[in-house]
């Protein structure tokens, strides 16, 4: 499936991007099972994913948890706890 | 029901009169608006920046907007968050909120502001004078949006 990765705030300042294309061999994954392959990528990526900081996860813009499954064409966004207002 | 994310300024007595003058079965016009503050966590902050998802922004305050709605007997309602660079006690976000009576008003007022500062995807960094810091959530204002929830 391919999908689009998008990340805000503190995780593209770290990370530096802003949005990705990926393909993956799975039909469907969830927020959790892909937040496990991109923190394999780098010390970078497994500090933000799986470190302290509460990484929030939306699919389609929608807010979601870690058991929230991802399939084909789904835009996928990782970002810190929001603080607007 | 008016939404808007932008980086220009906003009026409010033009918000607030858009909204009266366009019925006339409203008895309570309810506003709250948010500013940059010059002190936050004991420093002097010279600059906010505020960044937002785009799309998910606009669709996370309609979802918050529509359910005050079905809260409460909502005649109207505005929100405006604006986003980029601000300087102290410029506007960040108005919230205005139309109905018969103020009981009702002021309650979903409250409520769309509790669920924009813990759902609606924005994100605040400070310029101080040791650098750039991005602000964490607290956690009074989950507990403002906990005490909402339905049983």
């Amino acid at each position: 499936m391919k999908i689009k990765i998008f990340d805000f705030a503190r995780l593209k300042e770290t990370w530096k991007f802003s949005s990705e294309d990926l393909e993956l061999p799975d039909a469907e994954l969830s927020l959790l099972k892909l937040k496990g392959l991109l923190a394999k990528r780098s010390e970078v990526w497994q500090k933000m994913l799986l470190g302290s900081l509460k990484v929030r996860g939306a699919i389609n813009h929608e807010l979601v948890d870690d058991q929230a499954l991802i399939v084909d064409g789904d835009e996928v966004a990782f970002f810190p706890p929001v603080t607007g207002g | 029901m008016k939404i808007a994310v932008q980086s220009e300024d906003f009026d409010l007595n033009f918000e607030l009169t858009r909204m009266r003058e366009s019925r006339k079965d409203i008895g309570a016009l309810v506003s709250f608006v948010g500013l940059v503050r010059d002190l936050n966590d004991g420093d002097t902050v010279s600059q906010l920046t505020l960044e937002h998802y785009p799309g998910m922004t606009e669709k996370a305050l309609q979802t918050i907007v529509l359910d005050a709605t079905s809260r409460w007997a909502v005649l109207d309602a505005t929100v405006v968050h604006r986003v980029g660079s601000l300087q102290a006690s410029e506007q960040i976000v108005l919230v205005a909120v139309a109905s018969a009576h103020r009981d009702q008003a002021f309650k979903a007022c409250e409520f769309i502001m509790d669920y924009l500062k813990t759902q609606a995807p924005f994100w605040k960094k400070e310029l101080t004078a040791s650098g750039e810091r991005w602000l964490d959530d607290k956690d009074s204002d989950h507990d403002a949006q906990q005490r909402w929830q339905l049983p």
